[in-house]
């Protein structure tokens, strides 16, 4: 079923692809990170926007990618085989997904904690940055790991526009009736997925020590 | 604005209402297939997930599947099934379920997981058998997530049943591939805008339903219904299955 | 009405939560079994109605050996009760304390005549039948977790640390309303604390456990309070026991003093000594020292010295009395009647005879 020989011999082509799937899934999570934080915070602080921006969130999130991919081109001017089509679509539910993450997570940050923190002379700023994000940050990199796995899985969606780094395998393979393709191109894309979840997961222990600790404490009590 | 006017004319063009490749046939295609891999998905996901949530046993199972499963690409599942069963209804459907079963799965075992343990112990301790336990009270309070779950999993079954039309298929994902061959924009942007509309407006009628069969008890916590007295220490600390990853994340879902 | 012969429970893990347990329940009482945790009061008690099983030896309700019988029709005829009450959150007060009578068949009119019943001896509003759980407070949850236990009207009640997750006011009138739902109703009650104080307070008997599921000492209260068996017992028991024991003493020996005493508006008298000011009913009022009745002619409100706890004869016992005496500005405790008029003198000496003559008479010879 795998022409194994095939794969030597067009590593150069598999290799830019995947760094065009990169590109594409990774980029997207890195802005909406950017953009998410502060909006977050916003939505934690202010009741109104949080009413408008969750279910906003929720709203953009029910929006198929491939519809995204497709209006895009039409609503920013690009050419429909763009790559920016998908960042940005990607960017966007990325957004949707940690903007609710944040908020959720500073909410849980435990209000005595926030009250002592200030009753010690945190200015607001200061105390977000030291006191608040790092409590929140167990729940964001669960966001982050759900946003990336999935990206990493859509950006072969793009594929069918013309833009999916390993997708292209994915549609190449059907049209040529090329098993070999398609199977790589799947086992790639999952390797990948499942590389950046594990990435996230150790980056995500190695930033929160406390985490374990108290779960270690619990446990043993 | 030239986009919006081409899908203007597109949308009022009769000869897109009518016929086999009309939008109403289009969108009884659509519907098809996705109601068909829902309902399948439901028979295979809901059960396991009851059970598995009932009894705790087989957690680490539904949790490597939604995980593991997110990092499938759909259209690699879909190809791969074509690829192999030929073109036609069965392996469209089966993709289309395989990618249901996750969220539904996960909704199921996180919804029944989820509920305050006390509150099990007493269904027990007042005489409950097992079967009583979970459906007169484990179900129905486990019913937001798995029908959270159910949402989710809609919306990926139409997302993906649009996808499914590259491999020559009906339903609204046609306009957006027929419109990419022959490079006709406003046909593919018209598919495009009708699968998000199909997308929302099933939303809309599944948190509908959501609405009418969920107990109000249920909701009345979340704070609008609440009575004044109720504040003092009455809420037990929410219940915390070992897996703290809340349904939504546990369910696979992407669009 | 309820034994345990011989009852172990050991967990898969290995640890003995309970040892070797014998113990008679009485029937018609509350019996309390408290001790630190880890010393395996709840799983004894949910041993009971089955929740967890034993490992060996026999527990009877009634004579029957509960293995014999299937665990949910068991439990149907045991009321339940846990700590944060456990209501069903999908339903409404009353369709929560119709729970047991509809498993158990009844129509569903009936069951709900019944739960309504239930909700007014409990002490919930009527207009609370068709809310839900979460928007009561904790001691009305609480109160509802009773009702819902009662509802089929079981002989036996079991109740595992149901007050401690309530603040402390709300779980004194929670006590206070079993104690009084106990004397209309009789049942036989099963009641887990890790609170000395509650379950001196309630038990009719008490059952101390230590740490791996050894029964301590298994008495009255006032017994286990002045004569606990070990260390550990007086340890658990904790400071004050000596003081806190007298609450179990009976009062009726001592002996009234005379006590001085003047109604409001008459002259004030003469002399140095503390006196008692009385309403036209003889109430107590408060007290006139030297100090207060320098140039006082008639007798006020105003001028008063606040008076102390009260002792009310009949009902007291020694720890009312001496607290009275105590807490009484002149040293004098000041005894009332049912009414609530002044009866006579208690001295703290008197108490401390009386105290004396009760020890004489238990001290087993």
């Amino acid at each position: 079923m795998i022409l194994w020989d095939w794969i030597p011999r067009n590593l150069g082509t598999i290799g830019q692809q995947l760094l065009q799937h990169l590109q594409l899934s990774l980029i997207p999570v890195v802005v909406a990170l950017v953009v998410s934080v502060p909006l977050g915070w916003l939505a934690n602080r202010s009741p109104a926007l949080r009413a408008v921006l969750v279910p906003a969130a929720g709203l953009l999130y029910t929006i198929p990618s491939i519809v995204l991919f497709v209006m895009l081109p039409g609503v920013l001017g690009t050419r429909i085989d763009s790559p920016l089509n998908i960042q940005i679509a990607l960017t966007v539910y990325t957004v949707a997904l940690l903007v609710r993450s944040v908020a959720d997570a500073l909410a849980a940050v435990p209000s005595m904690v926030v009250a002592a923190a200030t009753a010690m002379g945190f200015r607001p700023g200061r105390r977000f940055v030291s006191v608040e994000l790092p409590l929140a940050v167990p729940v964001l990199i669960a966001g982050l790991r759900v946003a990336t796995v999935s990206n990493i899985s859509l950006v072969s969606v793009g594929a069918l526009i013309g833009v999916g780094g390993l997708g292209a395998l994915l549609t190449q393979g059907f049209q040529e009736f090329f098993p070999t393709k398609i199977i790589i191109g799947v086992v790639l894309i999952v390797v990948l997925a499942l590389l950046a979840d594990a990435l996230l997961l150790l980056l995500g222990r190695y930033i929160t020590p406390w985490v374990r600790a108290g779960a270690g404490a619990r446990s043993k009590a | 604005m030239n986009i919006l006017n081409q899908l203007v004319s597109w949308f009022a063009d009769p000869a897109h209402w009518s016929g086999s490749g009309g939008v109403p046939i289009r969108l009884l295609e659509h519907l098809y297939y996705s109601g068909l891999a829902l309902l399948i998905g439901l028979v295979v996901a809901l059960p396991i997930g009851l059970a598995v949530g009932h009894t705790g046993k087989g957690s680490f199972l539904i949790v490597g599947l939604a995980n593991g499963l997110r990092a499938l690409p759909e259209l690699g599942v879909l190809i791969l099934l074509v690829l192999f069963m030929g073109i036609g209804l069965i392996p469209v459907v089966i993709a289309l379920s395989i990618l249901a079963i996750p969220p539904l799965l996960a909704g199921a075992y996180a919804g029944i997981r989820n509920v305050d343990p006390a509150v099990v112990d007493a269904a027990r301790g007042v005489g409950m058998r097992e079967q009583q336990v979970l459906f007169k009270v484990e179900l129905p309070n486990a019913l937001p997530l798995i029908l959270g779950g159910l949402r989710s999993a809609a919306l990926q079954v139409i997302a993906t049943a649009a996808v499914a039309s590259f491999v020559s298929f009906g339903g609204f994902g046609r306009y957006i591939f027929d419109g990419l061959r022959i490079r006709d924009y406003p046909q593919m942007a018209a598919g495009a805008l009708l699968v998000a509309a199909l997308a929302l407006a099933v939303e809309g009628v599944l948190a509908l339903v959501q609405r009418s069969v969920v107990s109000p008890g249920l909701r009345a916590s979340g704070g609008a219904r609440r009575s004044p007295t109720a504040d003092v220490a009455s809420t037990p600390e929410p219940a915390q299955p070992d897996d703290p990853s809340p349904a939504p994340e546990l369910a696979g879902v992407k669009r | 009405m309820i034994e345990f012969r011989g009852v172990t429970k050991r967990f898969p893990d290995g640890t003995v939560a309970v040892d070797n347990l014998d113990l008679k329940v009485d029937a018609g009482k509350i019996t309390v079994f408290v001790g630190p945790s880890g010393c395996g009061k709840t799983t004894s008690l949910r041993m009971i109605n089955r929740m967890i099983e034993p490992s060996d030896g026999q527990i009877l309700v009634n004579g029957n050996d509960i293995m014999q019988s299937d665990a949910a029709d068991l439990r149907r005829g045991i009321g339940y009760v846990i700590q944060h009450a456990g209501l069903f959150p999908h339903r409404t007060i009353v369709d929560n304390i119709a729970t047991v009578p509809l498993l158990l068949g009844w129509n569903k009119i009936k069951a709900r005549k019944r739960a309504t019943e239930l909700m007014e001896i409990v002490g919930l509003a009527p207009e609370m039948a068709q809310r839900y759980p979460s928007q009561l407070s904790g001691g009305q949850q609480q109160r509802v977790g009773v009702a819902r236990a009662l509802a089929a009207d079981p002989p036996v009640l079991l109740m595992d640390e149901p007050f401690s997750a309530v603040d402390p006011v709300v779980r004194e009138s929670l006590q206070d309303e079993l104690l009084r739902l106990q004397s209309e109703l009789g049942k036989t009650i099963v009641f887990v604390t890790h609170d000395i104080d509650e379950a001196v307070k309630l038990g009719d008997k008490v059952a101390v456990l230590r740490v791996g599921g050894k029964l301590a000492q298994y008495d009255e209260p006032g017994v286990l309070l002045a004569r606990p068996v070990d260390d550990f017992v007086d340890n658990f028991v904790g400071r004050d026991r000596g003081y806190r024991g007298l609450g179990f003493l009976s009062s009726d020996e001592i002996p009234l003093g005379e006590l001085k005493t003047v109604t409001i508006g008459e002259a004030a008298p003469a002399g140095e000594e503390w006196v008692l000011v009385v309403d036209g009913e003889r109430r107590p009022q408060g007290w006139l020292g030297a100090e207060q009745r320098e140039g006082l002619e008639t007798v006020s409100a105003d001028r008063l010295v606040p008076g102390g706890s009260l002792y009310e004869i009949g009902s007291g016992s020694l720890r009312s009395a001496l607290d009275a005496a105590l807490s009484s500005p002149s040293g004098q405790g000041v005894a009332v009647d049912a009414q609530g008029a002044v009866a006579g003198a208690i001295s703290a000496d008197d108490v401390l005879r009386a105290l004396d003559a009760t020890r004489r008479d238990e001290q087993p010879s």
